[in-house]
């Protein structure tokens, strides 16, 4: 096999199925491999809690990508988790031994070469292992621009850190990679039930829709009686969501724009490619709203609540518009015929 | 987001000096991923996440000085977690988790239990039950 070449990516799963499928003699940019998961997604989940406040996911949640896209490819993946934390590591060892690259799910908190300010505890990271050197293992980590070192104690607590999203230990690694993608049905299915997802999700949290619950709720949180110190958090809140959390920008957005681009690229298609346009102007209100609610978090700006709703409520316009372009591509005669 | 519009607020970066990947368009309207130093939307979120964290920890670091509360809660917030993370990272029960902020509780806490926050927390038994100088962060 050839020598692993690292990549940077913007969002952790994607950049790994990117990475090692390209490694496999399958190249495959991030996007592409974002979308043909059908990734992008909103979702505001009031049950589930982080620091007290709701979760809010602009992507499907953690091991989608890996699942969806390696279905939609013919790709299959190996994958373990274990009880005993040796084995878990022995099992590593076996595996890089062979020469095989390894996928894994660790914790963000424990990998000390992340920046302490990026430090956060989020069990579903994802990351390569290609080589170990004495007692550090060689890690590809996709958001890095380099690759990086780990020592064998620290990757383990970060493999086998407990609670929310645990990863048990899980590696994975490619068992059977297919030497070719057919775009013209993938795109499509992968767009079909992405459509599906945004714009017919079956409660008012999720979708399009859910981005209005998001912004009626910002106006709601702001009239309650702790307002005060809790706007200011909640604002934050959602920025992080939104921009930090490995999104690529505007909350996976200009991803899934460019994963459009480079389909209409390969399908030579104009509809798709203006719809990457028409996502590209929404990451752009995405953006603007991040960057004004940091403001208001901060107390550096006095926007009401209501104009920030707005942009929200805007947000979810400009998206409701590109998916009805793009179901409008789906009856089309450019794709009929080449449906999955 | 034009590729010369993408933020390289490299100064209140909380990258720690590394730079992230995004995706811009150029000027004839290609999308490609550019690096990206830090945003100021972004590090003031992260870092208002942080001083929170911080803030927490304080106010426990003086309860438990005074002796309303036990190093546990300390050091809880100083690994930057909140109760309902602690309980899933040592797999007690929230309710119990609370119960052993009780200094004369937490103190009488066989060494099993106290091993599970331990690892929980990556510190050894010794570390956990003395309560940290002031604003130290040994991570």
């Amino acid at each position: 096999m050839s020598e692993f070449c690292h990549r940077q990516a913007a969002h952790c799963e994607s950049g790994v199925v990117s990475a090692m499928l390209s490694h496999h003699g399958l190249p495959i940019s991030e996007p592409m491999a974002f979308g043909l998961a059908s990734a992008l997604s909103f979702a505001y989940l009031p049950f589930v809690k982080i620091g007290g406040m709701p979760l809010i996911a602009y992507r499907m949640p953690p091991r989608w990508i890996i699942r969806k896209a390696s279905k939609r490819l013919g790709v299959r993946f190996a994958s373990k988790t274990f009880r005993n934390q040796k084995r878990g590591m022995a099992a590593l060892d076996r595996l890089l031994d062979e020469g095989r690259v390894v996928g894994l799910q660790t914790s963000v908190f424990w990998l000390p070469y992340f920046p302490d300010e990026m430090r956060f505890h989020f069990n579903a990271h994802n990351l390569l292992v290609y080589g170990r050197e004495g007692d550090d293992y060689l890690i590809s980590d996709p958001v890095f621009e380099a690759p990086v070192r780990c020592p064998a104690a620290d990757l383990q607590r970060a493999r086998f850190a407990k609670g929310a999203l645990a990863a048990k230990g899980l590696l994975y690694y490619p068992v059977h990679v297919p030497q070719e993608i057919d775009y013209a049905s993938k795109v499509p299915a992968a767009i079909r039930l992405n459509e599906k997802i945004m714009a017919h999700a079956p409660f008012r949290v999720l979708g399009v829709r859910g981005i209005r619950y998001l912004a009626d709720n910002l106006i709601r949180t702001s009239r309650r009686r702790d307002a005060r110190k809790r706007l200011p958090l909640y604002l934050a809140h959602i920025v992080r969501m939104q921009e930090e959390i490995g999104t690529g920008g505007a909350g996976f957005r200009f991803l899934y724009a460019s994963f459009l681009q480079e389909s209409a690229e390969k399908l030579d298609s104009q509809a798709l490619a203006d719809a990457a346009t028409a996502l590209t102007a929404a990451g752009d209100r995405w953006r603007e709203f991040a960057l004004a609610a940091a403001r208001v978090s901060r107390k550096r700006s006095d926007m009401n609540i209501e104009t920030l709703a707005d942009l929200l409520r805007d947000c979810s316009a400009r998206e409701a518009e590109v998916w009805a372009q793009l179901r409008q591509w789906l009856h089309s005669d450019e794709v009929k015929g080449n449906a999955d | 987001m034009q590729r010369r519009e993408v933020p390289q607020d490299a100064e209140r970066s909380t990258y720690g000096g590394h730079r992230k990947l995004v995706y811009a368009v150029d000027d004839a309207g290609h999308y490609t991923g550019v690096q990206s130093q830090g945003w100021e939307a972004e590090s003031e979120a992260t870092r208002l996440a942080i001083e929170e964290f911080e803030t927490l920890r304080d106010e426990a670091w003086l309860r438990a000085h005074n002796g309303l509360t036990s190093p546990l809660e300390v050091h809880m917030y100083d690994r930057r977690m909140d109760v309902p993370l602690l309980a899933g990272a040592s797999g007690i029960w929230r309710w119990r988790v609370r119960r052993h902020f009780d200094p004369s509780r937490f103190a009488r806490l066989p060494r099993r239990i106290l091993q599970r926050y331990a690892e929980a927390l990556g510190l050894d038994v010794a570390t956990l039950t003395r309560l940290p100088a002031r604003r130290s962060r040994d991570l």
